[in-house]
């Protein structure tokens, strides 16, 4: 079985700060990390591979050059191989141009059965491109996966974390999963992996190593997104007081269990 | 011999303090009555919430001459029951005194009043770009009642203990006099270290109303490896020779896979690897992205050579989210998995550290109680749990009482003391008359004599 696990490396802290004037990132020396929502989908992946035996993972990211380290860090944690898609032309890509230029990458790495990718990254933070890559591929998906309960040859059974309900439906393959935060907990990159590793492990692909690339649909160019402003969000206190007597307390509160799903 | 407490003293109190800050009979809630470890119990017969100085001044030149013995409290997160009014009493609470008065940048001091918690002081520091380096598991506990057992935790190995950081205190003696020992001062060479007694003497000498305490620049990066190890021998005795490798380490910690599981069922929150008996937690921290690297590197080899299975990397936010929350919850979590528990929490020398866990392991099998440990490996203390699961009463006190007399004796052997950190209170005292004997407990006596000759201040501790 052939998995591809689709990553993205973002900023190393969550403190990352707005600059209230031009409304961009400051990223200065912040060093990047892998995004913690793709962690979840990497060990699932992994955790796939030892149940079925003879599967292979791939990991594939789109990104500047720096972002080898991160794919570096996929093989210490489990991977069997790493793609890099780098190239000037893919830069400011919006949710359709990125899933786009995935899209020529997994077509690049040829047969797969099953890409698993985060539910969402810590700086775009859209949930969409993981949704958007299967459209383009042409294949079916399915968010917020909290477990993949059965995989077989042609199919696979997925419980999902659905806004009111939790949901367990059986897919055929090939098919794309975002896997839910918390789903497991991720495996920490091993030194063992890495001082087998090469430094140069990672697969570097450039737009000319694509074939039949439509420019157009890459990058600044092929995003349809215009990002007027970004700011911080205010923060909220995040906190909720109930009166009332015992026994009304406890319904409010199983109320909120419930409709939580902690019941 | 002590004066029981009457009306016309609560009417004094109230006079001192406001009247909702002065508790009596059953106005005290029963939580005062024990600490953390819950081994020994009894309720103050007053209660004063304390806000100053000049109160506990007033208080103590008042229970001085009445006679009233009086027992300082923290958070009650001590494990020896320190902070219990075995003799009733007054009871001065200084959780209200929980100010940080002053950051100084220029001697890299803060000032704090007793109450602050560890975790406000943690944060605080970070917040200005400083550590404040001791870094005990309990993160809940005061300041005053840091300093007064001495606590150590996790970052002993390259920074020290408690005492390290303390410049400065304000006391006040069981007379209702104010001292001031110490100061932001960097050496001090005046006499002898009053300020030094101070620390560790757990309530006994003086109330501690202020602490001007040491910070150091905030490392820049610190990161973990998680080691796993086949045996809990081969994990152990790794150690030794990761210290004498001259590695920088920040932390080295010991734990076992079982306190693990317990963490994770108490947490309900899955460790990232558990396959694996033992384990080590190695800290370096750093300003160089390259000398940290270099650093980890070359400790996850050594430890690959002397046998661990393999090394992982705790770096980022969520990892070490995964990683500490776990480490930080083993008491707890030996706590809730059994019925009762008793702890030691003896300290030998480093080298030794690997014969003490092998020792507790056949003490284990030979007393029939389940006694799981972990600890600061890198600094020679550990904390060793007996369980009481389904064992009855009877049989539960005689083999605790065995197997302690055993452990304190056999770390005694190897040259080591009754306690690295969490001090003897009540809990400990007939262990530190026998390990440390009985001419050193008698200039202790003498020592608490002088300080307090009516011996009002937390009766019936240390000796």
């Amino acid at each position: 079985m052939d998995i591809i696990v689709c990553v993205k490396q973002v900023p190393g802290t969550s403190h990352v700060e707005v600059d209230p004037v031009t409304g961009v990132l400051k990223r200065d020396g912040a060093a990047g990390k892998l995004n913690p929502y793709d962690l979840f989908a990497l060990e699932t992946a992994f955790r796939l591979k030892e149940r079925i035996g003879q599967a292979r993972v791939r990991t594939l990211s789109m990104g500047p050059g720096q972002a080898v380290s991160s794919l570096l860090e996929t093989l210490y944690m489990g991977a069997d191989e790493a793609y890099l898609l780098s190239d000037r032309v893919f830069a400011g890509a919006d949710v359709q141009a990125t899933s786009y230029a995935l899209k020529c990458g997994v077509e690049k790495l040829g047969k797969f059965d099953l890409i698993l990718c985060g539910k969402q990254t810590t700086d775009g933070d859209t949930a969409q491109v993981g949704p958007e890559l299967a459209e383009q591929l042409g294949i079916e998906h399915a968010s917020n996966v909290l477990s993949v309960d059965e995989i077989c040859e042609d199919s696979v059974t997925v419980t999902m974390n659905l806004d009111q309900v939790i949901q367990t439906q059986r897919m055929k393959l090939p098919c794309l999963l975002t896997i839910e935060k918390d789903a497991c907990t991720p495996r920490l990159p091993s030194f063992r992996r890495k001082f087998a590793t090469k430094e140069d492990a990672v697969t570097v692909f450039t737009a000319a190593d694509v074939p039949d690339l439509d420019l157009s649909r890459c990058g600044l160019k092929g995003s349809p997104t215009q990002v007027e402003r970004i700011f911080p969000p205010e923060k909220g206190g995040g906190r909720e007081m109930h009166e009332g007597d015992g026994e009304q307390l406890a319904d409010e509160l199983y109320g909120i269990l419930r409709s939580g799903k902690f019941l | 011999m002590y004066k029981k407490v009457d009306e016309n003293d609560v009417a004094f109190f109230r006079s001192v303090l406001e009247e909702e800050r002065v508790l009596s009979g059953d106005r005290i809630a029963e939580e005062y009555s024990h600490d953390e470890l819950d081994g020994v119990r009894r309720l103050p017969d007053v209660l004063l919430k304390v806000r100053s100085t000049e109160e506990i001044s007033a208080v103590m030149a008042y229970a001085d001459e009445k006679k009233l013995p009086v027992v300082v409290r923290g958070s009650g997160t001590g494990l020896v029951g320190a902070a219990v009014a075995l003799e009733g009493g007054v009871m001065l609470e200084t959780l209200g005194m929980n100010r940080i008065l002053e950051l100084d940048e220029e001697n890299l001091t803060v000032t704090v009043e007793p109450g602050v918690l560890l975790m406000d002081l943690a944060a605080f520091a970070e917040e200005h770009d400083f550590l404040y380096p001791p870094d005990p598991g309990e993160k809940s506990a005061t300041i005053g009642g840091n300093i007064s057992t001495n606590a150590g935790g996790m970052r002993a190995v390259k920074y020290g203990v408690t005492r390290d950081y303390v410049r400065g205190l304000t006391v006040v003696l069981p007379d209702g006099s104010v001292e001031k020992l110490g100061g932001k001062i960097v050496k001090n060479s005046t006499g002898y270290s009053l300020l030094n007694l101070m620390i560790g003497s757990e309530g006994t000498l003086g109330v501690i109303t202020e602490a001007i305490l040491k910070l150091v620049p905030l490392p820049k990066i610190t990161e973990s490896l998680l080691v796993p190890f086949r045996s809990v021998r081969e994990g152990i005795r790794a150690v030794p020779e990761i210290i004498r490798s001259k590695a920088s380490l920040t932390a080295i910690e010991f734990f076992e896979r079982e306190t693990v599981l317990f963490a994770e069922e108490y947490l309900g929150k899955r460790f990232p690897d558990t396959r694996y008996p033992a384990y080590l937690l190695l800290t370096v921290d750093g300003n160089d992205r390259n000398v940290v690297d270099r650093e980890m590197t070359s400790v996850a080899s050594l430890c690959m050579e002397k046998g661990a299975a393999d090394a992982y990397l705790v770096d980022t936010e969520e990892r070490k989210d995964a990683v500490w929350k776990a480490r930080g919850a083993f008491l707890e979590a030996i706590k809730a998995s059994a019925a009762e528990m008793d702890e030691c929490d003896v300290v030998v020398p480093r080298s030794r550290v690997a014969e003490f866990v092998e020792y507790t392991h056949a003490l284990a099998e030979e007393t029939g109680l389940r006694i799981p440990s972990f600890g600061h490996a890198g600094d020679g203390n550990l904390h060793v749990y007996l369980c009481r699961d389904g064992l009855s009463e009877e049989e539960w006190e005689k083999r605790m009482e065995t197997a302690f007399r055993k452990m304190y004796a056999r770390a005694a052997e190897l040259n080591g003391q009754v306690s690295g950190e969490h001090g003897i209170g009540y809990a400990k005292k007939r262990y530190m008359r026998e390990v440390c004997g009985e001419k050193q407990v008698e200039l202790m006596r003498g020592i608490k004599k002088v300080f307090d000759p009516n011996g009002i201040l937390n009766p019936g501790k240390l000796f």
